[in-house]
């Protein structure tokens, strides 16, 4: 692993998730621009049947043990640390997500190691790695170098589609015994907490109506509700809107809530921050009303008018309704 | 919880306004509850409040939310027969306590704080405050970039600025001015909201941290007086301002303009058939005794074709829009309580006199009358028009 | 108990975000710093710990300039001590391993429970300023964290997962959590109290000792993405729009 590219690869209950494939799909370019090879890395229980999903890579890393079946954040970090520490990969990549991050800035820093985070991709140039963040609720691209020996970083979603990720093919594994210090730990791993069963699947349903801040007030809702029953479709939302309490998190797209990808997505007065993006941008059509022309949502979706939301909406309603009943 | 009795809350109310001691004569007659949009709806509508301070209740009177309904219409304290200083004493004393308290719904929560941080409720940019005006076929000057002494310095306000529909209006009283050859500015970055609202939301102090960036900017312009269309700069500016040491003369717009009555008549060009009623807003009429009026009515007369009819509740009767106290950042909260919107049954008077046109004075109304047309399903059928916009039509067509 | 809450100031999203022609990065004079939201809300979780189970709360944040506003505000809601680290430079921006460094050399002698600051912030790029100080700091560490809870004597932190799954992390204080949302959303206080307390509570300054920060990442250069270049923008009005939207439905295959 050292000096190579090691993505660490995220897993949740037993499952290696999407993003961990965006991570291998990264991970492969920059591997082939600096000319090394490809490690994932794996830490949690009974971990044998997750390798096969990691062809992608050259090898897969495991560390087996049951003080890591779930994600526990210091016995986590403390694995990644102590493995990264004997054996040094020139660049370590983590998921941009609530479990990657908690310990790609430990690792970083235990290492003494520069770290980047929220990169949508990376090039190589003149042998040398290179990120591209997207920060600033997606209004502002940051880019430069990923310093040696050592660098870390979180990679978001976006900048390569996860299919490049998924390679059928038997990768060489290699097990690493779980540091010591395991059971010493000042984190523990107590329970889940399930989401609130008995709502819609946002997930299932081909058509979304989805607000954000731009609808201003949960009063608002009801056109969106109206919008949504006149299309047939379901009403979701962005962080803002459910943190308010106007929608259950039930109804949350992006990065903390449901990744969908219906017929069709509108965005009502979503600005199009990465954390939203994450969870819609593969939608089959995407049109988004939003007053301000330069919001980032504009760069993805299909569709789009810069008009106000509150005086939009109403009109498109009515539209649709006349067109039922022709 | 607060560590206020009634007595003391009693106390402050009555020491901290004027007129304050008028309270203590409240007879219980119960005709400020009745005269109230939201009355049925509160937990305690003014007289009920009286009842309960007296009744030692404070507690109970601070467990209730309903205070978050009074509009500031001043309907109660136009009526009550011995003159308590209702809204702008009792009601918005209570609303300071609830804040105080950290009783505040979410939403007005967000429009206190956009002022505090931006100067505007909306949370915009208070860089982009003049950009209504930007490109406009008539020149708006900004004070900062005109240095030369102007007639009217034209106090814009916050939805003036930033609200599409209210832009609008913006831009037609504009080209009315320029029409009458009025020379005037705009603050545009440098204005603040006037803060009257907010101040009847019970946030004195950011009223008082508002009005005084605004009379820090105003006072280092020439000019004769300030116009405003928006009825609540224009009560802030009259009655309030002056306490913090900023005394101007200030007039709503529809004064202004009826002083220059003969010279309108001279250049309209084009007549209006319109059937046109006009809405008094509560904060040019009864809202301190401000009472303006006949001059909106004898401008909106003047425009050759049109015909002016009266809604039944009209002058100091007139039915609040449910804008003020808050209410414009209130809707989704009004709603959930009492299921009625105050703005529908003025869209009904409307029509029950058959107006064409629904006319206005105020930056609040046109969205909230506009909003209701549609909800009360008589789009097409009555048209919301503040008073500018009619005067331009008629003017340039 | 007794908790720390860090507060770092970032762009206001609300102002255009402009780059400097020189440097390539981020024109500062053009922005407006407000407080990290994600700080607002550790803050918020910090009063609320405090209110169920006493104990003090300290704000500490770097200043950046016109921070002052803020900490009172703070103060208003309850806070009982303010600090404001100063130095040299602070008004040109601060990185994030910076502050790591910079926060850890002024609570060198500090006790605490618990240090509560935002998991991140939007102007984040080299890294999360609570994860890497908690590992400077030999601590704990937990993040996106929506509510802290005591139980038999620790620290319970739920976690949020995507897809509203959510976990419970005990965690063994001294800790330092990232808030992702508090429980409740940031109190409102009412502004005569913040002048009150503009005239009653006094900021701590600390000059913030000359520490080497080693281990930053390098940016060279920021720029704006093209937006609107493949949104296939419609114009006209409302009426219009909303016919060009219906047929691009229809086409969709969505409406009849």
């Amino acid at each position: 692993m050292t000096g190579e590219v090691c993505v660490v690869a995220e897993t949740l209950r037993g499952e290696v998730t999407e993003l961990t494939y965006t991570m291998l799909a990264a991970g492969r370019q920059l591997a082939n621009g600096l000319k090394t090879r490809l490690s994932a890395f794996l830490i949690g229980h009974q971990v044998e049947r997750m390798t096969a999903s990691l062809g992608a890579a050259d090898r897969v890393v495991c560390v087996d043990d049951p003080a890591l079946v779930e994600f526990n954040p210091q016995a986590y970090l403390h694995v990644v640390a102590e493995i990264f520490g004997r054996h040094t990969p020139r660049v370590g990549l983590f998921g941009h997500t609530a479990t990657g991050t908690d310990i790609a800035c430990g690792v970083a820093q235990r290492l003494g190691a520069p770290i980047a985070v929220s990169c949508r991709t990376f090039t190589t140039e003149g042998g040398e790695p290179h990120y591209s963040s997207l920060i600033c609720g997606g209004k502002i691209i940051a880019e430069g170098p990923l310093p040696g020996p050592c660098c870390i970083a979180t990679v978001m979603t976006g900048g390569y589609k996860a299919e490049q990720g998924k390679v059928v093919k038997a990768a060489p594994v290699e097990s690493l015994p779980a540091p010591e210090g395991l059971d010493a730990l000042r984190t523990r791993f107590k329970r889940y907490i399930e989401p609130p069963a008995g709502d819609v699947d946002i997930t299932k349903q081909a058509i979304i109506v989805s607000v954000g801040r731009g609808i201003q007030n949960k009063d608002n809702l009801a056109m969106a509700e109206e919008l949504a029953k006149a299309l047939g479709g379901v009403v979701s939302g962005s962080r803002p809107v459910i943190d308010q309490g106007w929608l259950p998190t039930t109804r949350l797209v992006g990065k903390s809530g449901k990744q969908v990808k219906p017929k069709v997505y509108l965005a009502l007065g979503i600005s199009g921050a990465p954390e939203h993006a994450e969870g819609m941008r593969d939608a089959e059509m995407i049109v988004a009303i939003n007053r301000d022309e330069k919001a980032p949502i504009y760069g993805f979706a299909h569709v789009g008018a810069a008009v106000d939301v509150l005086e939009f909406v109403p009109v498109l309603t009515d539209k649709i309704k006349h067109i039922h009943c022709a | 919880m607060s560590v206020m009795t009634s007595h003391e809350f009693l106390d402050k109310v009555i020491r901290a306004t004027p007129d304050g001691e008028h309270i203590r004569r409240c007879l219980q007659c119960g005709t400020c509850s009745g005269v109230c949009p939201y009355g049925f709806a509160m937990d305690h509508p003014p007289r009920s409040l009286i009842a309960a301070l007296r009744a030692d209740d404070w507690q109970g009177v601070l467990e209730s939310d309903t205070i978050w309904l009074c509009v500031s219409c001043f309907a109660c304290a136009s009526v009550c027969p011995v003159q308590i200083p209702l809204t702008r004493g009792l009601l918005s004393a209570l609303k300071t306590e609830m804040l105080v308290g950290g009783s505040i719904p979410p939403e007005l929560q967000t429009a206190l704080g956009n002022s505090r941080r931006y100067g505007n409720p909306m949370g915009e940019s208070p860089r982009k405050r003049a950009d209504w005006a930007k490109d406009f076929t008539i020149p708006v000057p900004v004070l900062a970039n005109h240095k030369d002494p102007v007639d009217v310095l034209w106090f814009v306000g916050d939805y003036g600025s930033y609200h599409p529909r209210v832009q609008s209006v913006s831009k037609a009283m504009a080209k009315v001015l320029h029409a009458l050859h009025v020379t005037f500015g705009i603050l545009g970055p440098e204005e603040n909201s006037d803060g009257d609202t907010q101040a009847f939301t019970g946030e004195w102090g950011l009223f008082e941290l508002l009005a005084r960036k605004n009379i820090k900017a105003m006072t280092k312009y020439s000019f004769r007086e300030i116009i405003t269309g928006d009825p609540h700069a224009f009560n802030a500016l009259k009655h309030e301002y002056p306490r913090l040491g900023f005394d101007r003369p200030v007039r709503h717009y529809t004064q202004f303009l009826f002083e220059r009555i003969d010279q309108l008549r001279r250049l309209f060009k084009n007549p209006l058939s319109m059937r046109v009623t006009y809405h008094d807003p509560c904060y040019l009429g009864r809202a301190n005794e401000n009472n303006i009026y006949e001059e909106p009515r004898r401008l909106i007369e003047a425009i050759p074709g049109v015909e002016l009819v009266e809604m039944s509740h009209n002058r100091a009767l007139s039915l609040c829009c449910g804008g003020g106290g808050g209410g414009m950042w209130l809707d989704g909260f009004s709603w959930e309580k009492a299921h009625a919107r105050t703005t529908e049954w003025r869209i009904k008077e409307a029509i029950a006199v058959g107006a064409d046109v629904l006319a206005v004075a105020c930056s609040y109304e046109t969205p909230r009358f506009e909003d209701a047309v549609k909800s009360t399903g008589n789009e097409g059928k009555l048209m919301v028009r503040d008073i500018a916009e009619l005067l331009a039509e008629a003017l340039f067509g | 108990m007794d908790i720390i809450v860090l507060v770092k100031f970032v762009p206001d999203l609300v102002e255009d975000l402009e780059i400097d022609a020189q440097s390539g990065l981020l024109d500062r004079s053009f922005l407006r710093l407000i407080p990290n939201e994600l700080d607002e809300h550790a803050l918020e979780e910090a009063l609320l710990l405090k209110e169920r189970h006493g104990g003090t709360v300290t704000v500490i944040t770097v200043d950046t300039g016109d921070v002052d506003e803020s900490l009172y505000t703070a103060a208003a809601k309850g806070v009982d001590r303010l600090i404001k680290i100063t130095g040299e430079g602070f008004d040109q921006g601060v990185t994030n391993q910076a502050l790591a460094v910079i926060f850890q050399s002024v609570m060198g002698d500090m006790a605490f429970d618990l240090i509560l600051t935002g998991t991140q912030a939007v102007d984040d790029l080299d890294g999360f300023v609570g994860a890497m100080l908690a590992e400077r700091m030999g601590l704990p560490y937990v993040g996106y964290v929506t509510r802290v809870e005591a139980e038999n004597g620790t620290m319970v932190a739920r976690k949020e997962y995507p897809g509203g799954l959510n976990a419970d992390i005990e965690v063994r204080q001294p800790a330092v959590l990232g808030i992702q949302a508090a429980e409740k959303p940031p109190r409102y206080v009412v502004t005569s109290k913040v002048m009150e307390a503009m005239r009653s509570a006094t900021i701590d300054e600390i000059e913030a000792p000359e520490t080497p920060i080693g281990g930053s990442l390098p940016v060279s250069r920021m720029s704006v993405p093209e937006t609107g270049a493949h949104a296939e923008m419609i114009e006209g009005t409302l009426e219009q729009i909303a016919e060009a939207v219906a047929n691009r439905l229809r086409e969709q295959g969505i409406l009849a």
